[in-house]
């Protein structure tokens, strides 16, 4: 369960969130929606830590984490992880490595024992398998395409199975065959680790495929949560322009 | 006016403040959990080894020129035997550390900016910090290792390829012998002047290093970024190493001489 409460933050003059408030449940996965700028990934970036807040708080499972000091944060987000816009992989190492890094690091996520080398590699196969990028364990993250690096980030995040993941434009950028992939991964990894999954992103289609709650992220502020239908059906300018436009229309022709 | 001054002067002390507080980040983890064995190996052939070459050539030319310039300086007022005193000392105690630390600044130092800016504009570093891995502990610690042990080293190693060049040039060139260029040595060249060069080579060692991973740590802007950080952290870095060897000599001095004047009151 994570519960921000009124944060803000600002970068030089432009406040980005303002007062934010936010809950999300247990076995969810709560879908952000907003223009860009908004500061959709600057939210999440503050629920696993990377960023402090000027003001407000987050409690992830009980525990507020903008209460904490530096190292103690990094211990609060163990048990999260995120998948990049970009995915973040590490250029030195190769998939492989990449995927097993977390479990070579930190052992098993809910444990922290140290995992023999066999088991991580089995684990691996299996991350990468789920992903569909088996036989792409020696690659470097230069030699793959857009969508693979997606899908390795995702393998890297699946492996050690958080409890929290948070996922920034997890489609952008893809094709259409790819995102729905990529869409249906992020079912799949929510229906076998039962966590708590928070998705930003500006594909609505995407998002109604995924999503058990959508939120709208407007001007610093979530100004509405809502389950797919319902949310479809409020009455604001946004959602009204998404609604409108969830059916490609074609331009007339002259 | 007053006020630009004023926001530059809080700039400044706030990146030093932020400087001082990675420093001290990286020694409080690198103590409380060494950095893998492989990480700092990694680093110290990278840093180590690979500047060997680098370092050697730059040593011995060194040799090469000071012998010369000695020799046609002083040798025509007849103090042609001073020639391996002058190179070695000023090996040892300026040239040997400065032009290693020059040196090893432009091959690693820039490229240590270079590949943590990188990671940085890339979201590497924000990747580590979500899977819980302080940056600090995982990329600078073995990165300041591996630059105190091995700085030095080479430093070391610069010296004693610019006094052999330094021989070869006085001993083949100007018919000196080994004797008149290494005994004179034996007498003026003391345990002070090996410690002043050590000294100088460990903070620098430890001054380049930093300074270059924070560059390259708190880059932004992308791959243009990348560059103004890259040259940012090797010019910041020569200019810090200069200022530090104008104080370090300075200091080591007046310490030693007043180590000098207590033991000769103590007589």
């Amino acid at each position: 369960m994570i519960r921000i409460r009124n944060l803000w933050k600002r970068y030089g003059k432009n406040d980005v969130l303002k007062g934010l408030n936010l809950d999300a449940h247990q076995s969810e996965i709560l879908v952000i929606l907003g223009r860009s700028g908004v500061g959709k990934s600057v939210l999440l970036r503050h629920i696993i830590g990377i960023e402090k807040p000027d003001e407000g708080s987050i409690e992830i499972d009980g525990v507020v984490i903008t209460n904490l000091k530096k190292n103690q944060i990094y211990r609060a987000v163990k048990n999260m992880g995120m998948l990049f816009q970009g995915s973040a992989l590490f250029d030195s190492m190769n998939v492989e490595e990449n995927t097993a890094f977390y479990l070579n690091q930190h052992g098993d996520c809910l444990t922290g024992k140290k995992l023999p080398p066999a088991v991580v590699k089995q684990k691996v196969k299996e991350a990468l398998a789920m992903v569909g990028l088996e036989g792409t364990e020696n690659k470097m993250p230069s030699d793959l395409s857009g969508g693979m690096r997606k899908r390795a980030g995702l393998a890297r995040l699946i492996v050690y199975r958080p409890k929290i993941l948070l996922y920034d434009e997890p489609t952008t950028g893809l094709d259409p065959i790819t995102a729905q992939q990529i869409n249906e991964l992020i079912v799949k990894t929510q229906d076998e680790l039962k966590g708590t999954s928070i998705v930003v992103t500006h594909d609505l289609h995407s998002a109604l495929f995924i999503a058990d709650r959508l939120a709208l992220h407007q001007d610093g502020q979530i100004v509405h949560v809502a389950d797919p239908e319902s949310f479809m059906k409020l009455d604001h300018p946004v959602i009204q322009f998404l609604r409108e436009n969830l059916t490609p229309k074609r331009r007339k022709h002259r | 006016m007053i006020a630009l001054v004023k926001k530059q002067s809080a700039q400044v002390l706030e990146m030093v403040g932020d400087y001082v507080s990675m420093i001290w980040d990286v020694c409080w983890a690198a103590l409380k959990k060494p950095p893998a064995w492989s990480l700092i190996q990694e680093q110290l052939y990278h840093i180590g080894v690979m500047s060997f070459s680098v370092v050697a050539t730059t040593g011995f030319t060194t040799g090469f020129v000071l012998a010369a310039q000695s020799f046609y300086q002083l040798g025509e007022k007849g103090l042609a035997g001073v020639t391996g005193v002058l190179v070695g000392k000023s090996m040892i105690t300026e040239l040997g550390p400065i032009l290693t630390a020059f040196m090893v600044t432009g091959r690693v130092g820039a490229s240590m900016c270079a590949e943590l800016g990188t990671m940085k504009v890339t979201e590497q570093i924000d990747a580590l910090k979500s899977m819980a891995i302080n940056p600090n502990a995982y990329l600078v610690a073995p990165r300041f290792i591996a630059g105190i042990f091995m700085i030095p080293l080479l430093t070391l190693f610069s010296t004693m390829m610019g006094i052999f060049g330094g021989y070869l040039i006085a001993v083949n060139l100007f018919h000196l012998s080994a004797a008149s260029y290494f005994d004179p040595m034996q007498i003026h060249i003391t345990l002070f002047d090996v410690a002043t060069g050590v000294i100088k080579s460990f903070i620098f060692g430890i001054l380049l290093v930093t300074v270059c991973c924070y560059r390259g740590m708190n880059t932004s802007g992308g791959a243009a970024g990348v560059g103004k950080a890259t040259t940012q952290s090797v010019v910041t870095s020569y200019i810090l190493i200069l200022l530090a060897d104008f104080f370090l000599t300075m200091a080591l001095n007046m310490i030693h001489q007043e180590m000098k004047y207590d033991w000769m009151r103590g007589i």
